[in-house]
């Protein structure tokens, strides 16, 4: 498997699902955290993936 | 919202120290195995799913268990790292799974998801421990 943005993205859903777990005790709060920092996740991943884009590496 | 526990009740909550050890050790062998423990069903079960399939995914993705090696201190911390999961490490031990394959793309996403669950964990373990002391 060598689908970048997929590894990104699982890396940031397990992540994000047990950060938000561990900081949160009711499952709506969890839920709602989970998803910010999946999407702040995946958001930082494209942004900084471009930022990179012009360098010579 | 919940209501915040006062601090008699806090102190109600936590456990002796001998039970606290074995808590911990049992947190750090079995991921949310402390949350279990402890009555916290939700979270234990969240854990002990999601950590063990993060270092799964490491090995399956061609990740390396790293060995340790104490002249080269960034291989004993990723060592001490992969150790954090528990028992899916010594069982991958065991297997001779871990071995890393260098060559393959996701090596190095492997490795950062072995890492990451062992990392994880520890965390996981702290939370059982504030936990079991009434803190949180």
């Amino acid at each position: 498997m060598t689908d970048h943005f997929l590894l990104l993205a699982l890396f940031a859903f397990f992540v994000s699902l047990v950060f938000s777990v561990l900081m949160r005790d009711d499952p709506r709060s969890q839920m709602h955290l989970g998803l910010r920092m999946f999407g702040g996740f995946l958001a930082a991943g494209l942004v900084l993936g471009w930022l990179m884009y012009p360098l010579p590496l | 919202m919940a209501a915040k526990s006062t601090t008699a009740e806090r102190q109600r909550a936590s456990v002796e120290p001998g039970s606290l050890v074995l808590l911990c050790i049992g947190a750090w062998l079995v991921p949310g195995a402390g949350h279990l423990w402890l009555g916290r069903r939700q979270k234990g079960i969240v854990f002990l799913l999601a950590l063990p399939l993060m270092f799964l995914t490491g090995l399956w993705l061609d990740g390396r268990i790293f060995p340790f090696e104490l002249s080269e201190p960034l291989v004993a911390l990723a060592a001490a790292s992969n150790v954090g999961i528990g028992v899916p490490w010594f069982v991958a031990r065991m297997l001779d799974a871990g071995g890393g394959l260098v060559t393959a793309a996701s090596y190095e996403y492997g490795n950062c998801f072995m890492i990451v669950a062992g990392l994880l964990n520890s965390l996981v373990i702290l939370d059982a421990f504030d936990v079991a002391m009434g803190r949180k």
